[in-house]
C-alpha cells in the first residue's frame, strides 16, 4: 500500500534546542493519520516541515512522492494546511476568505462549491460574517474549507481542535472522517488524547521523538502491567492512600476514577481489584469501588512519557 | 499606607525590568536620541558658507579688482570663475554649477568715483534655507566696500519681488535679483521636500507594517505554502501602497498648486514618472525592512530610525546640504530622498527637463533595481 | 476541615458560601451575554464552570473577580459585594488565567516579588512564602531564569502558586491547563486538590471534558445561562449519560436550533 508521507530521521533545532529528534513515520494513502501530544512536543515543527515551510537539518521527508525540499512548489499546488490558530484573515468576511484562498490556487468557490458543500454549508448563512466574529467552531469550518477549496491529495491540519469546545470538536472529527471516506489523506494534530480513536493510526510525539505509532487499540495491551479504575467519593484521599501502597507504581486522577498502575507485571488484575479495594477499606473508604480495566491511549502516552507519578 | 507604597514600587521596578530587558527598543531610544542630537549639531546651520559665486565682469578695473578681491577674501565665498557676459549664465544656474552672480556694469570705478555704480546681484533661492542668507551675505559684504554705515542705506524692494536697490548716498545701487523664487516664498520650496516625505510615510512604513502584519497574524503561514510565488505575494501586498501613494502626490501637488499657487514650471508629466520612480525605490525599502523585522512594532521602528529620520535630516529637505560638513555629505548621497529632491526641485523651480536631470533620474533608477532585487531575495519562501 | 473532595450536596454545607450569584445578569446593548445566573460555591469547594467559548462563562467569570459590574442581579465574592466592593473582592482573591498569568521576561524570583508587593505583602513574608514556594515545585535551580524560558508545565505550576501567594480565599483558575502534557495536568489537579483541602475555594473553568469529574460541583453554561447544576455524578445520571463530555454535548445541542426548522 503506498504512503503518502514517509519520514526519515527527521531533525530540527532552534537556538541549540532540538524540536525533533530523528523522527520517522510513514502515513497510507487515504488513511486519517493523528499526531498526538502536548504542547512543544514538536508537532508544529513537524507539519511545516511536511508543508515546505521550514528546512529539516537532518533526515529526510517525503510527500505524495516528493521531496519537501527539492519538490517544494510543486507540493505546494497539491497540499492542504490549515496552520494552528487557523489562520484567517479577521477582517475579511467568511466568502472573501475563501474566495482568496480559491484564487490563490486558481479556482474559484463556484467551481469548488459541490466538494466543499458538505463544510461550506454549515457557515455559508453567516457568508458576509468577519471572520473575527466567527465562534471557534465556525472558524474551525472556514479554515478546513479555505484548506480543501483548491481540491488538495492531502489535508495536513495543526491542532485544529485546540481550544473549541467538545461538541464542535466532535462535529469536526464527524467531518473529518466523511472525508477520509471520500478518499482524501489527512495528517492531523491534536494535544487531546481522548481523540486518538477517531483516527485511524496514531503517532504519540513528546519532547521531539515519537513513543510509539500503532492503531488506537493496539495501545493498550503493550502496557504491560495491571491498570485499575478506583471510583469512591473521597478522591482526593484515596489518590494519596493508594499512593501509599507497597506495589503502587502510578496512581493518576482520570476523569471520574482515580487509574492505579500495580509495578508487578505478572499479577492478575482481576484477583488484584478486590485487594486493593479492601486495602481502601480499611483505611476507611467504605464505598470505594475498584475494577480492572483495558489502558487507554492516554494511560499508555503516559507511561511512555516516564514521568514520576 | 505603606501597601500602597509597596504596591506602586513593586509596579515600578516590574516596569523598569520590561524596559531593560528589551535590548533592541532600548537600544533605538537610547542611541537614537543621541545620534539625532549629533546629527542636528551638525546639520542645523543658519549660516550658509560655501557660496559658489561668479562674477560678470565687461570690463576690469581696480574697483572691480577690490570688490572681487573681497569676495575671494571672504570664508563665506567660493568664487568660481569671472565672465565677460552673462550668457554663460542661465545654463549654469540651471545645472546648479552656481549659486549666486555678481554682475558689474562697465565703468564701475568711474561710476563709483562720480558717486554712483550700480551692481546686479542674482541669487538661486530655489533652496528656502539658502537664498535669503546668500543674498544678506552678498549685500553686507558690498556694503562694507561701499563704507557706509547700515544707516545710510536703505534697501528698497518691491512687494512680490522683483528687483531690490541698494540705494546709497554715495556708492553702489545694487539690484539684488532673487532668481527662481522672486518672492521666497519658503511654501513653494518646501513642496518638493514634503512629497519626498509623504511618499516615504506611506510607501516604506505602510508597506513595511503591511507585510508584518501578516506574519504576527499568522496568515503568512497558509500564503507561504501555497502556490503563490513571493514575488507575487510582494507584489501584491505593494500595489495598493504604490496607487496610494500616487494619488498622494496628485493631491499634494493640486493643493501646492491651487491653495497656495506654487509655481509649476517644468513638465508635470516628468515630476509624475520621476515620482513613480522615488515610489518604488521607496516600496522597495519597506519590503525590506519587513523581510528583517520579526513584529509590526520593529518594522515601524526600523522605518523610523533607519529612513525616515535620515531623509528628514540628510536629504537636504529642511537643512541645506551645502552647510553640513564634509564627512557627512557623501552619507546624503545614500539617501534616496536627496536625489529626488533634487529633481522635484528642478522641475517645479527652475523648470528643467530630463537633459539636466539625466544623473539624478539615473541614480534613482539604480537604487530601485537593486533595491528591488534585494527585497524579494531576501523575502524567504520558508519561514526561517 | 477538609469540605472539598467529600462527598457533597448540590448546595454546600452551612456557614456563608464563598461565592454566591443570584440573577447574575450582564447585557451589552441588546445581547444578553449572561442571563440571570443563580448558583453557589461552598468554601472549599472545587467548582468547575463550563460552557463553549461565547456561552457567556468569560463575561461572567469578569463580574465574579471585580472587573465588569452586572448589569443586574448580584453576587458576592468572599462576602464582598461585586457591585458595591470590586476592589475588596480583587484583593480578597487569587486570579489565574491560561492567556497570561506570569512576565515572561522575568525570573520567578522576581515576578513573586511583583505579587507580593501588589498584594501588599510585606517583604520578609514575600520571601519566606516564595522561597517555600519555589521548594515546593523543585523550581530553585531554575529561580534566576527568566519565566519565558521554562518549560510551560513549570510556568502553569508557578502561576497557580504565585496565585495563591497572598493566601486567598478563593482561587479563579481560566483554563489553567491548555497544552501541557498529560502529566503535568494531572499533577496541577494534585496541586488544586491541595488547595481545596487546605480550605481555599477553587474555582475553575476547562475545556478539558475529564477535568470536568474532578470537580466536586459543576455548572454548564449555554447561551447565558445555566442549564445544569451539581455534582458530577448527579449530573450523569439525570441525564442517562456515561460522561459529563456527553452531558455537556447533549445539553449544546439541545440548544443549537436544528437548520431545517421552519
Amino acid at each position: 500500500m503506498p504512503s503518502d508521507v514517509v519520514v526519515r530521521d527527521l531533525s530540527r533545532r532552534f537556538d541549540g534546542v532540538a524540536a525533533l529528534d530523528g523522527v520517522s513515520l510513514d502515513v497510507r494513502a487515504g488513511e486519517l493519520f493523528g499526531l498526538i501530544g502536548p504542547d512543544g512536543a514538536g508537532k508544529t515543527t513537524l507539519f511545516r516541515i511536511l508543508t515546505t515551510l521550514l528546512l529539516p537539518d537532518e533526515g529526510s521527508a517525503e510527500v505524495l512522492g516528493l521531496d519537501v525540499v527539492a519538490d517544494m512548489w510543486e507540493l505546494r499546488r497539491r497540499i492542504g494546511y490549515m496552520p494552528g490558530h487557523f489562520s484567517l484573515y479577521t477582517d475579511l468576511s467568511v466568502e472573501e476568505n475563501l474566495s482568496f484562498f480559491a484564487s490563490v490556487f486558481g479556482t474559484t468557490i463556484a467551481a469548488q462549491y459541490d466538494r466543499i458543500a458538505p463544510i461550506y454549508r454549515q457557515i455559508e448563512p453567516f457568508a458576509d460574517r468577519r471572520a473575527g466574529a466567527l465562534s471557534g467552531g465556525m472558524k474551525q469550518k472556514l479554515g478546513l474549507s479555505c484548506a480543501l477549496v483548491h481540491e488538495p491529495d492531502i489535508l495536513v491540519l495543526d491542532e485544529p481542535t485546540t481550544g473549541v469546545d467538545a461538541v464542535s470538536r466532535r462535529e469536526f472529527w464527524d467531518m473529518l472522517q466523511a472525508l477520509r471516506d471520500g478518499g482524501l489523506t489527512i495528517v492531523v494534530s491534536t494535544p487531546y488524547m481522548d481523540e486518538a480513536d477517531r483516527c485511524d493510526r496514531v503517532a504519540l510525539i513528546d519532547d521531539g521523538r515519537i513513543l510509539r505509532i500503532d492503531t488506537a487499540a493496539a495501545f493498550g495491551p503493550e502496557y504491560g502491567r495491571p491498570l485499575l479504575a478506583v471510583r469512591g467519593s473521597d478522591r482526593y484521599g484515596m489518590l494519596l492512600a493508594l499512593r501509599r501502597l507497597p506495589d503502587a507504581e502510578s496512581v493518576y486522577p482520570f476523569g471520574a476514577a482515580l487509574h492505579y498502575t500495580d509495578r508487578r507485571a505478572d499479577a492478575d488484575p482481576g484477583a488484584l481489584a478486590p485487594q486493593v479495594a479492601g486495602a481502601l477499606a480499611a483505611a476507611g473508604f467504605a464505598d470505594a469501588e475498584v475494577e480492572a480495566i483495558d489502558p487507554g491511549i492516554e494511560d499508555v502516552f503516559m507511561s511512555l512519557m516516564g514521568g514520576t507519578p | 499606607m505603606s501597601d500602597v507604597t509597596g504596591a506602586l514600587l513593586g509596579f515600578v521596578r516590574k516596569e523598569t525590568r520590561h524596559i531593560l530587558r528589551d535590548r533592541q527598543t532600548l537600544f533605538v531610544l537610547l542611541m537614537l536620541p543621541l545620534v539625532q542630537v549629533l546629527l542636528f549639531g551638525f546639520v542645523i546651520r543658519t549660516d550658509v558658507e560655501n557660496v559658489r559665486v561668479g562674477f560678470v565682469v565687461p570690463a576690469s578695473d581696480a574697483a572691480t579688482g577690490e570688490l572681487i578681491a573681497l569676495f575671494r577674501g571672504s570664508d563665506l565665498f567660493t568664487p568660481v570663475g569671472t565672465w565677460p557676459t552673462a550668457a554663460p549664465l542661465p545654463d549654469l544656474f540651471e545645472r546648479g554649477a552656481i549659486d549666486q552672480v555678481v554682475m558689474f556694469a562697465p565703468g564701475f570705478a568711474d561710476d563709483l568715483g562720480r558717486g554712483g555704480a550700480r551692481l546686479f546681484v542674482v541669487t538661486d533661492a530655489s533652496d528656502p534655507n539658502t537664498g535669503a542668507a546668500m543674498r544678506t551675505y552678498a549685500e553686507s559684504l558690498i556694503r562694507e566696500y561701499a563704507g557706509q554705515g547700515a544707516a545710510d542705506l536703505t534697501l528698497v524692494s518691491r512687494p512680490g519681488g522683483g528687483p531690490g536697490t541698494l540705494a546709497g548716498t554715495s556708492g553702489i545701487e545694487t539690484r539684488v535679483r532673487i532668481r527662481f523664487d522672486p518672492a521666497l516664498e519658503s511654501r513653494n520650496l518646501f513642496v518638493p521636500g514634503l512629497i519626498a516625505l509623504v511618499l516615504t510615510i506611506v510607501s516604506a512604513l505602510m508597506t513595511s507594517i503591511a507585510i508584518t502584519r501578516e506574519k504576527e497574524r499568522g496568515t503568512m503561514e497558509v500564503l507561504l505554502v501555497s502556490p503563490l510565488r513571493p514575488w507575487q505575494i510582494i507584489v501584491g501586498k505593494v500595489a495598493p501602497y504604490l496607487v496610494l501613494a500616487f494619488v498622494n502626490v496628485l493631491t499634494a501637488l493640486g493643493a501646492a498648486w491651487l491653495a497656495f499657487g506654487v509655481p509649476f514650471r517644468g513638465s508635470v508629466t516628468l515630476l509624475l514618472l520621476e515620482s513613480l520612480l522615488f515610489i518604488i525605490v521607496s516600496l522597495a525599502l519597506g519590503v525590506f525592512i519587513s523581510t528583517r523585522a520579526e513584529s509590526q512594532r520593529a518594522a515601524m521602528l526600523a522605518a523610523i530610525a533607519g529612513l525616515l529620520l535620515p531623509s528628514t535630516l540628510l536629504s537636504g529637505m529642511i537643512f541645506p546640504i551645502g552647510s553640513m560638513p564634509g564627512w557627512l555629505r557623501p552619507f546624503t548621497n545614500v539617501v534616496p530622498a536627496t536625489w529626488f529632491i533634487e529633481i522635484a526641485r528642478g522641475i517645479m523651480l527652475k523648470g528643467v527637463g530630463l537633459a539636466y536631470l539625466w544623473q539624478e533620474t539615473l541614480i534613482l533608477t539604480l537604487m530601485a533595481v537593486i533595491l528591488t532585487t534585494a527585497s524579494v531575495r531576501a523575502f524567504d519562501a520558508r519561514l526561517s | 476541615m477538609n469540605a472539598g473532595a467529600t462527598g457533597l450536596p448540590t448546595v454546600p454545607e452551612g456557614g456563608e458560601p464563598a461565592i454566591r450569584s443570584r440573577d447574575l445578569t450582564r447585557r451589552f446593548g441588546d445581547f444578553t451575554a449572561v442571563d440571570a445566573v443563580t448558583f453557589e460555591v461552598g468554601v472549599g469547594e472545587v467548582f468547575g464552570f463550563l460552557g463553549a467559548n461565547g456561552a457567556g462563562k468569560t463575561t461572567a467569570i469578569r463580574m465574579l473577580t471585580g472587573l465588569l459590574a452586572p448589569t443586574s442581579g448580584e453576587a458576592t465574592v468572599a462576602g464582598h459585594d461585586v457591585s458595591a466592593e470590586p476592589e475588596a473582592v480583587k484583593r480578597s482573591i487569587g486570579y489565574m488565567s491560561q492567556r497570561f498569568s506570569l512576565y515572561e521576561d522575568m525570573t520567578p524570583r522576581e515576578n513573586i516579588e511583583l505579587y507580593g508587593g501588589i498584594y501588599g505583602l510585606p517583604s520578609p513574608v514575600i520571601r519566606d512564602r516564595g522561597a517555600r514556594l519555589l521548594e515546593r515545585l523543585g523550581l530553585e535551580s531554575a529561580a534566576g531564569k527568566r519565566v519565558g524560558s521554562l518549560p510551560l508545565g513549570w510556568k502553569q505550576k508557578l502561576a497557580f502558586s504565585v496565585a495563591l501567594l497572598h493566601e486567598p480565599g478563593i482561587v479563579f483558575l481560566d483554563e489553567p491547563t491548555g497544552g501541557v502534557d498529560p502529566i503535568t495536568r494531572r499533577q496541577f489537579w494534585e496541586m488544586i486538590y491541595e488547595t481545596a483541602a487546605d480550605g481555599t475555594t477553587v474555582f475553575v473553568t476547562t475545556h478539558y471534558m475529564d477535568e470536568a469529574e474532578y470537580c466536586d460541583r459543576l455548572s454548564i453554561m449555554v447561551a447565558g445561562r445555566i442549564v445544569a447544576l451539581g455534582t458530577p455524578t448527579e449530573l450523569r445520571r439525570e441525564h442517562g449519560a456515561p460522561s459529563i463530555e456527553d452531558v455537556f454535548v447533549r445539553l449544546a445541542r439541545q440548544d443549537a436550533s436544528p437548520p431545517a426548522a421552519s
